[in-house]
């Protein structure tokens, strides 16, 4: 069982002051085995402080990060799954699916994370998975209204993966759990 | 009178004493009376354990010595005469030096001391020497100073003094060995007496225990006679200390009730006494008091606390005019505590101790580092005390002891103050008090002197203002009007930043304006009263401004960001021409300011992402943009940006969810100029290396024809997705020199998806079949 806290779009300073509180709270360090961040941290502060949660820390570069250093894509192998992470404002249109399952098929991934739209989404996708964590934040968003924190945790056992979501609504951590069974085919496919 | 406890203990520990010597004592009587050496011996050091103790005050102590005194004459008659126990006095001085407890062994040597000079077998001044220097070894204050004093008084009849019997001649001892056993003794014993002095204030401590000393009996009698005694003692050092001691031992109610009185004699001490610290105690406690019950609140009202000891304080720095600057505000930092803990609610006075500072500090040379820490401390106590700056920033008083603070401790006192509005959430919601924020963080908005920023640490540099930055988000109301003011204001501000603070702090105001714009588009429009309410058409003039001052400070890549943030907020307001303004700036940053191939390819993201998003514009204002954004994405430096950017073009001619733009052609043209672009990717790769390379281009605009043919285009036909892919497989089998089992991950997969819509069926299924893969 490996645990993986995917993120993004956190927008400090720019858009919000901070991490929500509760959510700081509930990010302890030493849970996590891998940070998984789509970007827009923007600023090293927050970079250091999810560097402080889990040094395996993976990082695609947002259209507003300083750190010019993070890459566009990455892909990164946890378990039996092969992940890919994009920020995704490189994907038109913005947030269209079709568009980000093109991108699945490039990276060549089981899982795709992305970001850029501050929604959360999970998509099961010809066998492979598409997740926007949302913006951790809550950061206003030209492409969502009424944008909730949220990020998601990746529960990665064997085929299986279970993708917990934690949203802040009206101040209330709400979690929600979504399924998914990587299916023989894709597998032995490649 | 009624005796407290502490009082009672004592009396208890007295009576147990001495019945602890009388029973001693009787057996040692009976032992005498038998002649028998080593019982008398045992009784008696039983008996001298007694003065062991250290429970009881000199007074008391006394009281048990002098019932051990009177039976030790007992005991060095029996020593005296040798015949009743058949000792020489020179054995029995060794002997008694067996007696297990020091003090009981020191008692007996002395006595047997005494028998042993008068018998002169040893030299007089070797014994007295010899037992001077013994009874060093006791040191406790009480215990030795009675001790020393036994053996003053058996030695003083034994002294080798002029014409006395013990003068002896040679070596036996004179009057100097007298004077300097004499001497000797007192010096140990003023040793032991200013430890003892120390107990002194015991006396006040138990008189504070006598419950019969109510308030009157301490107002009236109490302690106008102590501090009578106080103020005459003219020792700096013994006011001190019992100044303290008055403050500690009596109860609280007490010194409210005197507080006149007491600060009263504070002028009348001495010069050199520290006041500070004695007022520093009494505000302590006194805070102490008010903290622990709210129900004694009333009272510190009604004797007017505050005023006094704001008075006093007046006194004790007007009085000690040298008093050194840090002692003057150490003094105003514990009256604001005082201040904060018994009057939360009275601002006037907790402003009243700032505006007394200020007093102090003008006119003063640059503070020392000590006080500026205690300017530190005092700006910082409002701060935690109501973990609210917006009470802070209603004391008038506050700016200006800052004021007083370097540049550097400013900066760091401003930073403070951010981030007690960080950590306690606290929202910055009318004009008028941001401004009054602004006016106390202003070392970190502009440069405050002629500090050239190179001087500057970049690293500290960018955490201040990364924090202003934060800061904006916390500067809020629900009101527009109202944050449309607060808005202006942080422009104002802000603006005076210079280039190097800009890109930190603009981005912030820009999205909080933004989130403005979408409240406001939420609204309609309808105008109540005759002010001119805030719209966001004002708002987008306000925006426009903001991010001009930003691109003309060499920001091109956020600014351009930000003016595609605002053209789309202007869409969603449905304001075209606004929109389009946003979209022409973005596009002359573009054309003039960026110039870095790999920014280029990031900003045309963005501008195709962004304008494949509006539907505010006409089909003229539409047609010229995206002519300009396509005519961007071909004149990308490398093929292949060039060949992305350009399919990504493709999509400003197909909106899935909306009528008006389905124009399957130009996408159409589009993807065919993609083609053509990677084909040329592909010769010059060919001539540059020789090979080929990867097919990732042509699958990669596959994948667009297989989106734009499940999308219906009718441009885009079975035949052509089969055309591209046996093109493509030629590719990859042309370049077979590289990989023996020609493959390609994108291209697998591309098919593999092809395969999978074949096997789903349906509507989509029945388009792929007469796709072969």
């Amino acid at each position: 069982m490996v645990l993986v806290l995917a993120l993004g779009d956190l927008h400090i300073p720019h858009r919000a002051p901070d991490l929500p509180a509760k959510f700081k709270s509930m990010l302890v360090p030493g849970k996590i085995q891998h940070i998984i961040c789509t970007g827009n941290l923007c600023i090293k502060e927050v970079h250091d402080y999810l560097k402080t949660l889990c040094p395996d820390l993976h990082i695609t570069r947002g259209e507003y990060d300083e750190d010019a250093r993070y890459p566009e894509t990455k892909t990164l192998t946890i378990g039996q799954f092969k992940l890919g992470l994009c920020h995704g404002h490189q994907v038109i249109p913005w947030g269209d699916l079709d568009s980000l399952a093109m991108l699945q098929r490039q990276l060549d991934v089981d899982i795709l994370v992305t970001g850029h739209t501050h929604q959360f989404t999970a998509y099961k996708h010809e066998g492979g998975v598409v997740i926007n964590p949302g913006s951790a934040t809550g950061a206003y968003s030209s492409i969502t209204y009424d944008v909730n924190p949220s990020f998601v945790l990746m529960d990665i056992d064997g085929l299986r993966v279970v993708v917990y979501v934690y949203e802040l609504i009206d101040g209330e951590v709400k979690v929600d759990k979504i399924d998914f069974k990587k299916t023989a085919s894709t597998h032995t496919a490649h | 009178m009624i005796l407290a406890d502490g009082i009672d203990d004592e009396d208890k520990w007295l009576a147990e004493g001495i019945a602890g010597v009388q029973h001693h004592a009787f057996f040692m009587h009976r032992a005498l009376d038998d002649n028998n050496l080593r019982d008398a011996l045992k009784y008696s050091a039983l008996m001298l354990s007694e003065l062991r103790t250290s429970r009881l005050s000199p007074h008391k102590y006394y009281e048990l010595y002098m019932r051990a005194f009177d039976e030790l004459r007992r005991l060095e008659l029996f020593f005296k005469d040798e015949s009743r126990h058949g000792i020489p006095v020179f054995d029995l001085y060794e002997l008694v030096q067996h007696a297990g407890n020091i003090l009981p062994r020191l008692y007996l040597l002395c006595t047997v001391g005494s028998v042993y000079l008068r018998c002169k077998d040893a030299p007089v001044k070797d014994v007295l020497k010899d037992l001077v220097e013994m009874c060093r070894a006791v040191q406790h204050p009480v215990r030795g100073l009675f001790l020393r004093s036994y053996l003053a008084q058996i030695s003083k009849d034994k002294l080798p003094d002029i014409g006395s019997e013990y003068e002896g001649e040679g070596d036996s001892g004179n009057v100097m060995d007298a004077v300097e056993f004499v001497l000797q003794n007192f010096m140990e014993m003023n040793k032991l007496w200013v430890r003892l002095q120390h107990q002194v204030g015991k006396n006040l401590h138990i008189l504070s225990q006598i419950e019969g000393v109510d308030l009157e009996i301490y107002k009236d009698t109490v302690l106008p006679s102590v501090l009578e005694q106080v103020v005459n003692c003219k020792d700096d050092l013994a006011q001190f200390y019992l100044m303290e001691c008055i403050i500690q031992v009596f109860p609280d109610e007490y010194h409210l009730q005197t507080l006149e009185t007491l600060l009263g004699a504070y002028p009348q001490l001495q010069s050199t006494v520290d006041i500070k610290t004695i007022l520093s105690q009494l505000m302590d406690r006194l805070s102490n008091y008010a903290a622990s019950n709210a129900e004694v609140l009333p009272e510190f009202l009604q004797v007017e606390a505050f005023t006094k000891l704001s008075t006093a304080i007046g006194r004790v720095i007007e009085a000690q005019a040298d008093i050194p600057i840090v002692g003057a505000i150490s003094l105003h930092v514990s009256l604001l505590t005082f201040t904060l803990r018994v009057h939360p609610d009275r601002l006037d006075y907790v402003d009243q101790v700032l505006g007394s500072c200020v007093k102090k500090l003008s006119g003063k040379p640059k503070l020392d580092n000590r006080a500026t820490k205690q300017v530190v401390a005092l700006l910082s106590a409002p701060l935690d005390k109501y973990n609210d700056i917006v009470t802070a920033l209603t004391l008038s008083n506050y700016p200006r002891v800052m004021d007083h603070l370097d540049n550097q401790t400013n900066k760091v006192m401003a930073m403070l103050i951010i981030q007690s509005i960080m950590k306690n959430n606290t929202l910055i919601s009318t004009a008028d008090k941001v401004e009054v924020l602004f006016e106390l963080i202003k070392g970190l908005i502009t440069d405050l002197d002629d500090t050239t920023l190179d001087e500057v640490d970049e690293e500290d540099f960018s955490e201040e203002q990364n924090s202003v930055a934060r800061l904006i988000h916390m500067l809020h109301n629900n009101d527009p009007e109202e944050m449309f003011k607060i808005i202006c204001s942080v422009k104002k501000h802000i603006m005076r930043g210079g280039p190097r603070r800009l890109p930190f702090t603009v981005p912030s105001l820009i999205f909080s304006a933004l989130r403005l714009v979408r409240q406001l588009q939420g609204q309609d429009g309808d105008v109540v009263g005759e002010e001119v309410p805030t719209t966001p058409k004002k708002i987008f003039q306000l925006l426009n401004e903001i991010i001009e001052a930003l691109s003309s400070v060499s920001c091109p890549e956020l600014a351009l960001r930000l003016y595609l943030q605002c053209a789309e907020a202007a869409n969603d307001c449905d304001l075209e021409p606004v929109a389009y303004e946003f979209f022409t700036e973005a596009f002359v940053l573009y054309e003039e300011e960026i110039a870095d191939s790999k920014a280029q390819v990031t900003a045309i993201h963005l501008i195709v992402g962004t304008l494949q998003r509006m539907n505010v514009f006409g089909v003229e204002n539409r047609d010229t943009l995206t002519h300009k954004a396509t005519g961007y994405s071909a004149k990308l430096l490398k093929k292949p940006d060039q060949c992305r950017a350009v399919y990504a073009c493709s999509h400003l001619f197909w909106v899935d969810d909306q009528d008006g733009i389905k124009d399957g052609e130009r996408v159409l043209l589009c993807l065919k100029r993609a083609l053509r672009i990677a084909n040329a990717a592909q010769q010059m790769a060919n001539v540059a290396r020789g090979s080929s390379g990867p097919v990732t281009l042509f699958v990669e605009i596959l994948n667009k024809y297989i989106y734009y043919f499940e999308k219906g285009n009718p441009q885009i036909t079975s035949a052509t997705i089969q055309g591209l892919i046996e093109l493509i497989t030629t590719e990859i089998q042309g370049d077979s020199t590289s990989a023996l089992p020609a493959s390609d991950p994108f291209f697998t997969s591309t098919l593999r998806y092809i395969q999978f819509q074949k096997q789903k069926g349906g509507i989509l299924g029945e388009k792929y079949e007469s796709i072969k893969v």
